[in-house]
């Protein structure tokens, strides 16, 4: 337990002075993915860690920003309790604050939420270095924009993150898996049919020409879905944990990955994905890909693609933007940063 | 703050006649009584027009006039609003989009439907039932209140325990900015590259944008519902209850609680079958798989008794289930009759505080001399204490205000917030400094400008001008708390 929020204050002052950009850095454990390459003073986060709260009963946790996830998985597994969100862990040392940044959410992200929908509440260090509090530990609250929120996804460009809230869930009483040799396009049309029954899926992944269901919940309804959907029972669960350990293909290594998050019936088109998430909705390619076409096959499918990991991490990472969405971008950058020193240029080019 | 004489109001209603048809255009003065409020009528105001486009171009047209005109705009959607949020802006022009009513498209591959702003919550859940999906968050005023307004407000409703707010059930917004851009956020997919603008909108009270197309998710229709009712004779009992059930590790559809006032007149108007001798009441609903659903219904009523219900109910069947909401749904009305006029609060406390807080509200309420029923979302600690009073008394509406403010500024002391569902509109923005330090109100109008530089989006709404904000701060309120 370590309240390092003043000595990262000061860094900020110092910056906001110089006109230096800071490189806000937890583990590093996503470094070289998500956004583009960022240029400055490192400003490490992870000495400011430890769980501040935890009230089981109420459903929350409150954490530092440099608290690894591996911890705060381990406090809520103590109570029965979990973030529903399964934060990834990146190889084992994902901080809070790193996955809020990239808003990293886990397999059950269709039915259990993003990590930014647990957000309740959330503290960072603005562009005048002034530390802000908005949101709080309640799950109903409207009170002024949802500035928690707005941290997840911006990757350190709109502050330093310093602390969060999070609402918890209760750990399902039973979950298994189960696995079905399968091609893709198959292995799709099975998880969209699944998706619109009621039922205690919670995971439906595809990678290796096989398809993985999870079922959780009380121990009746799982072995009712066992029992209607067949399928071997796999006592594995690392289908689950591919971002955890990041060491099966096409996560292994450090070939370029290419992250297209779109409507999860949409029709296979050109490549075949090597892994398939969140019921269809996630899909990713490795190597090399040109990234135009890649951008315009999300945009097609009703979403958008991401240079995720490898690759040029100088170029347009995250995609074209129209011109409205830039200017808005470039307006709320100075809004929270006047002086341009979070993250520059993570996001997009902004020279 | 803008002046009438600044305006060439003339200039004005001649683009406005040039954008829309005559009929959707409406100035004159008895014509725009039917506007001056929202929900909240304690805030009423006429506004310079009324305008109702009926297609999202139309729309950027308006909202270009009055960018280059320098022209306040308040959008407004049904009007159900309890925060006077959408009551118009003297020198302005309200924007109403309850012509944009269309559901676009429902997408049961893709578990979204994309809709208009004006189209009711209801009907949203209603269209989608013929694929066995619906739209989670619902409001008590979901027969009236349309889904733009809903995003505003980032409306709740009895479900969100389970299911979330509406920033949780939105994928994708089309917004026409303050000067006529428009901007798609999110898309069909689970996320987009990016700080969260979608979080940044919902909620934001028409601050920030005018939306004008709105992509929900949709979810599978559980198999099996059950609702179970609870009659305690304390609060604190019903109270410690509501905290049992979530910690035995189950996650209710919805949990509801009212008291003793608030039950005999629900009983009254509604008939629901409560019992009226009860100091609480607790209202439970599960649903699931009929497995999942029957282990539950099985735990919660065990749990229940245990903790001293003096009756309980299990409803499984759609009849009686809708007979025990029946009740909970007319609270409001039913508690209307008990009085000229109710005043509906909204903070939020952690819910271990929920039976401190409504002993404290009983006695804040005597030392006014006024009653209070309280309604409330029990699993999410959002509470909903009515203040009665009679609005025919100057003296009475004073009374009832500073008891809100009171109940308000309390849920902050206990860790909680000011608005749970309802907004800040105008009628929280005084709590707003309760809850907020100067720098981080000002980091909010920062924000507000990205969006709106002209700051013509609903002016006066929803974040203080920090003058305001330093003059409540001077007044002293720590006595009020006893």
């Amino acid at each position: 337990m370590a309240d390092c929020s003043s000595e990262l204050r000061e860094a900020v002052l110092e910056a906001i002075t110089g006109k230096s950009p800071l490189h806000i850095a937890g583990a590093g454990s996503k470094t070289g993915y998500f956004g583009r390459e960022v240029r400055g003073t490192r400003l490490d986060v992870t000495g400011h860690h430890g769980i501040t709260d935890y009230q089981p009963d109420e459903l929350v946790i409150s954490a530092r920003a440099g608290t690894p996830m591996a911890q705060i998985h381990a406090a809520l597994a103590e109570q029965n309790q979990m973030l529903p969100a399964e934060c990834p862990l990146f190889g084992g040392a994902a901080t809070l604050g790193g996955s809020v940044a990239c808003n990293a959410s886990g397999p059950g992200r269709p039915w259990r939420g993003a990590l930014r929908d647990s957000i309740l509440g959330l503290e960072f260090i603005n562009g005048h270095g002034e530390i802000l509090r908005y949101g709080g530990q309640v799950m109903k609250n409207v009170a002024g924009y949802d500035v928690s929120r707005l941290q997840a996804g911006a990757q350190g460009t709109l502050g330093v993150i310093t602390a969060v809230t999070l609402r918890v869930v209760p750990k399902p009483a039973r979950e298994i898996t189960l696995a079905y040799t399968l091609p893709a396009a198959a292995a799709i049309a099975r998880m969209v049919t699944l998706a619109a029954l009621p039922g205690p899926l919670s995971g439906a992944c595809w990678t290796g020409n096989t398809l993985y269901l999870r079922a959780s919940g009380t121990a009746d309804a799982v072995e009712d879905f066992r029992r209607s959907e067949g399928g071997e029972a796999v006592s594995d669960s690392a289908p689950w944990q591919a971002l955890d350990t990041l060491d099966k293909a096409p996560f292994s290594g450090i070939a370029p990955l290419w992250r297209l998050s779109v409507a999860p019936s949409s029709p296979l088109t050109r490549a075949t994905p090597d892994s398939i998430d969140w019921c269809g909705a996630l899909r990713f390619f490795a190597g090399n890909h040109d990234p135009a076409a890649m951008h315009e096959a999300a945009s097609a499918a009703g979403g958008r693609a991401q240079l995720w990991r490898g690759g040029d991490r100088r170029s347009d990472v995250n995609g074209p933007m129209s011109g409205a969405e830039k200017t808005l971008q470039q307006r709320l950058k100075y809004a929270l940063d006047p002086s341009g020193i979070f993250n520059p240029g993570r996001l997009f080019n902004d020279q | 703050m803008k002046h009438r004489q600044d305006i060439n109001v003339r200039a004005l209603l001649d683009g406005l006649t040039e954008i829309l048809p005559a009929q959707a255009v409406i100035s004159d003065p008895a014509s725009l009584r039917a506007w001056e409020c929202d929900g909240l009528p304690l805030y009423c105001e006429l506004p310079l027009a009324v305008v109702m486009p009926r297609a999202a171009d139309e729309v950027a047209a308006v909202m270009s006039l009055c960018h280059r005109l320098d022209v306040p705009v308040v959008p407004r959607g049904s009007g159900t609003g309890l925060s006077a949020g959408a009551m118009p802006h003297p020198e302005g022009i309200v924007i109403s989009l309850a012509g944009l009513d269309r559901i676009v498209d429902i997408d049961a591959a893709n578990r979204i439907a994309r809709v208009q702003p004006g189209v009711t919550n209801l009907s949203i859940s209603e269209a989608a039932a013929a694929y066995g999906l619906f739209y989670a968050p619902d409001p008590s005023s979901q027969i009236a209140c349309s889904i733009g307004g809903n995003v505003a407000e980032n409306a709740g409703g009895v479900h969100c325990l389970k299911y979330g707010l509406t920033v949780h059930n939105v994928t994708a917004l089309t917004l026409i900015t303050a000067e006529g851009e428009t901007l798609t956020l999110g898309g069909s997919g689970l996320d987009t590259p990016g700080p969260d603008l979608l979080a940044l909108v919902i909620g934001s009270e028409g601050l920030l944008g005018v939306v004008v197309e709105i992509t929900v998710k949709l979810l599978p229709l559980p198999t099996s519902v059950a609702v179970i009712m609870a009659g305690f004779n304390t609060v604190t009992a019903a109270g410690d209850a509501v905290g049992e059930v979530i910690a035995a590790g189950i996650l209710p559809a919805g949990l509801e609680m009212m008291d003793a006032l608030a039950i005999q007149a629900a009983e009254d108007f509604a008939g629901a079958g409560y019992p009226r001798d009860a100091a609480a009441l607790l209202l439970c609903e599960l649903d699931g798989n009929e497995a999942e659903v029957a282990q539950q219904c099985a735990a919660v009523s065990a749990l229940l008794q245990t903790a001293g219900a003096s009756r309980v109910e299990v409803a499984r069947d759609s009849p009686t289930r809708q007979r025990l909401w029946r009740g909970r749904k007319s609270a409001f009305p039913a508690v209307g009759r008990l009085s000229p006029d109710y005043y509906c609060m909204d903070g939020t406390i952690p819910r271990r505080h929920v039976a401190q807080m409504l002993a404290e509200i009983s006695d804040m309420a005597g030392q006014s001399g006024l009653r209070v029923a309280n309604v409330f979302h029990a699993g999410d600690g959002n509470l909903h204490p009515l203040i009665l009073f009679d609005a025919s008394q100057p003296e009475e509406i004073r009374r009832a205000e500073a008891l809100g403010a009171r109940i308000l500024e309390r849920s902050v002391e206990l860790g909680g917030c000011i608005t749970g569902e309802h907004g800040v509109g105008l009628e929280k923005l005084a709590q707003m400094s309760v809850q907020f330090s100067n720098a981080e109100l000002l980091q909010l109008e920062a924000i507000k400008v990205a969006f709106d530089p002209s700051l013509n989006l609903n002016p006066g709404k929803g974040i203080p001008v920090l003058k305001r904000c330093q003059e409540y701060r001077a007044l002293p309120q720590r006595h009020l708390h006893g």
